[in-house]
């Protein structure tokens, strides 16, 4: 089957910084990829060109066979994206700001009532529905945007830190909804949370400085660590890659798909 | 429940994406006591204006002059109060990156936020026909010229909404959009104030004097304000409004990621 994201060699200036320098992702559907990296390595700026926030300097991003320069607005139908923070308008309820989305998606009357609903059951926000989102605690908050990103159940989900902040239990069951949402999705989830990606990923690209440092299984991720190394494995691992120590080798591109 | 089963979203044309994000944010003004506050000071000043400073009933004449000649200056800092949180907001909360991943266009939501503040302060303004009812139950005033007022009424609060709008597309900071809309306002009244054109007329070049008085909102303003709707007055309120909204969206596209 056809990747359903296709991004080729993106790049992204700001001013004399070269914050992603060529960039190549393709991820299929069934296929949840773990997207590693330290602070500042152009995790989020990558994730924002994918979904059409920022314009890449050079590159080009296809999903589900929409090119994103040629149809923005037709290939932003093709996904749910989590914004970093999961951000929403502080004022509204959780239920006024879904049926915005809804409308927004081409929704109305009985249908976007019933997605709706769905999406607030999806991820449990009965009891807050009523609530103005800044009122939320962060775990609600959080899940209040996976249920805008999984309204319209789109082939393609992009979720930028989707745990970040959340207590252990919130995060297993974020974990558990991901999983679930596997199927015949793509999904492109940033995290600094190195078992998140044993638990929930099929794949790892860790990037440094813009570029690619690994792409392949999280279980030849975990291979890349020293050898003396018995704990901690993925985070040795990540250190080996991301500080230059050891395994900063050639991008594997491509290869390590599964 | 699984992806691709499910329908695809549903595809908007440019109005109903334009409608959507309009009503979210027409809504926004009512969720917060911004609504109120500025309603209730707009029509107190409003009154105060014209009858204790304008002498609506020492002037013995059956018409709103003295109502309508304070809209500019009462614009000047009403409607920044009302422009500042367009953009300013959605930047700082985040919500701009959502916004803008949503199937939506750059000018559908810079269209439906302006247009929705637009609606807002025109409510305002109409919330004050009860002095139409006194000026018309008191003596026989010449109704088509009222009505002209309150349309070149309108059209002031649209451009310098307009002006607002872009200013707050460029800070994150409400208070400074709100500081330079004021004084964006303030120098476009001023330009055509009689006291300034005077002063001019002492040394600089007709033309210049000229050419300066008809970049003034203030002399196409009190043009209507005679009660004729002129051509060249429509076409200045409209143009400067589409060019705000244009570098609108320029200023969103600049400044969307910092």
């Amino acid at each position: 089957m056809a990747s359903r994201i296709v991004a080729r060699q993106l790049e992204k200036r700001f001013g004399h910084i070269h914050a992603v320098q060529g960039i190549d992702l393709e991820v299929p559907a069934g296929q949840v990829l773990g997207f590693l990296g330290p602070n500042g390595a152009g995790k989020s700026t990558t994730m924002r060109m994918i979904t059409g926030f920022l314009e890449p300097t050079a590159g080009s991003v296809v999903l589900d066979g929409v090119d994103l320069a040629a149809d923005p607005i037709a290939a932003k139908r093709t996904f749910g994206y989590l914004p970093e923070g999961a951000p929403a308008y502080p004022d509204m309820t959780v239920e006024e700001f879904l049926g915005f989305v809804a409308q927004a998606r081409g929704y109305h009357g009985r249908e976007a009532k019933d997605r709706v609903e769905r999406a607030i059951g999806r991820v449990n926000l009965k009891g807050v529905r009523k609530q103005a989102f800044e009122t939320l605690s962060k775990g609600y908050k959080r899940r209040t945007g996976l249920a805008q990103a999984l309204l319209h159940e789109p082939g393609i989900l992009v979720l930028d830190e989707p745990t970040d902040g959340l207590d252990p239990n919130q995060k297993h069951e974020v974990r558990e909804l991901i999983k679930e949402l596997g199927g015949d999705r793509a999904i492109v989830l940033s995290t600094h949370i190195l078992e998140e990606v044993e638990a929930v990923c099929t794949r790892a690209v860790v990037i440094n400085r813009g570029r690619i440092v690994f792409d392949g299984t999280p279980a030849e991720m975990e291979s890349r660590a020293p050898r003396d190394v018995t704990r901690n494995r993925m985070d040795a691992a990540f250190r080996a890659m991301t500080t230059g120590d050891v395994g900063a080798d050639a991008p594997r591109g491509k290869g390590g798909r599964r | 429940m699984s992806a691709g089963t499910s329908a695809a979203p549903v595809a908007l044309g440019a109005m109903q994406r334009t409608a959507v994000v309009f009503r979210r944010e027409f809504r926004s003004y009512f969720q917060t006591p911004l609504a109120a506050v500025f309603l209730v000071i707009f029509l107190f000043l409003a009154g105060l204006f014209t009858f204790n400073i304008g002498g609506f009933y020492d002037r013995n004449q059956a018409d709103l002059r003295p109502f309508f000649q304070f809209h500019p200056w009462l614009y000047v800092f009403l409607v920044p109060a009302v422009s500042m949180r367009l953009w300013a907001e959605e930047r700082r909360t985040g919500t701009i990156e959502l916004a803008m991943t949503l199937p939506f266009g750059v000018r559908d939501l810079v269209l439906g936020k302006f247009l929705a503040a637009w609606a807002f302060t025109v409510i305002a303004l109409l919330l004050t026909f009860p002095i139409w009812i006194t000026v018309a139950w008191l003596g026989e005033p010449d109704h088509g010229a009222i009505a002209v007022g309150y349309l070149a009424s309108a059209l002031l609060g649209g451009s310098f909404l307009a002006i607002g709008a872009f200013l707050s597309a460029l800070t994150k900071n409400q208070v400074i959009a709100f500081v330079l809309c004021a004084v964006a306002c303030f120098v476009l009244l001023l330009a055509g104030f009689p006291a300034v054109i005077d002063f001019l007329r002492g040394w600089a070049p007709q033309v210049v004097v000229e050419g300066l008085a008809s970049t003034s909102a203030l002399t196409h303003y009190e043009s209507m304000m005679r009660g004729v709707i002129d051509l060249r007055d429509l076409f200045y309120f409209i143009t400067v409004i589409a060019a705000f909204l244009i570098l609108n969206c320029f200023a969103i596209d600049w400044k969307k990621s910092d």
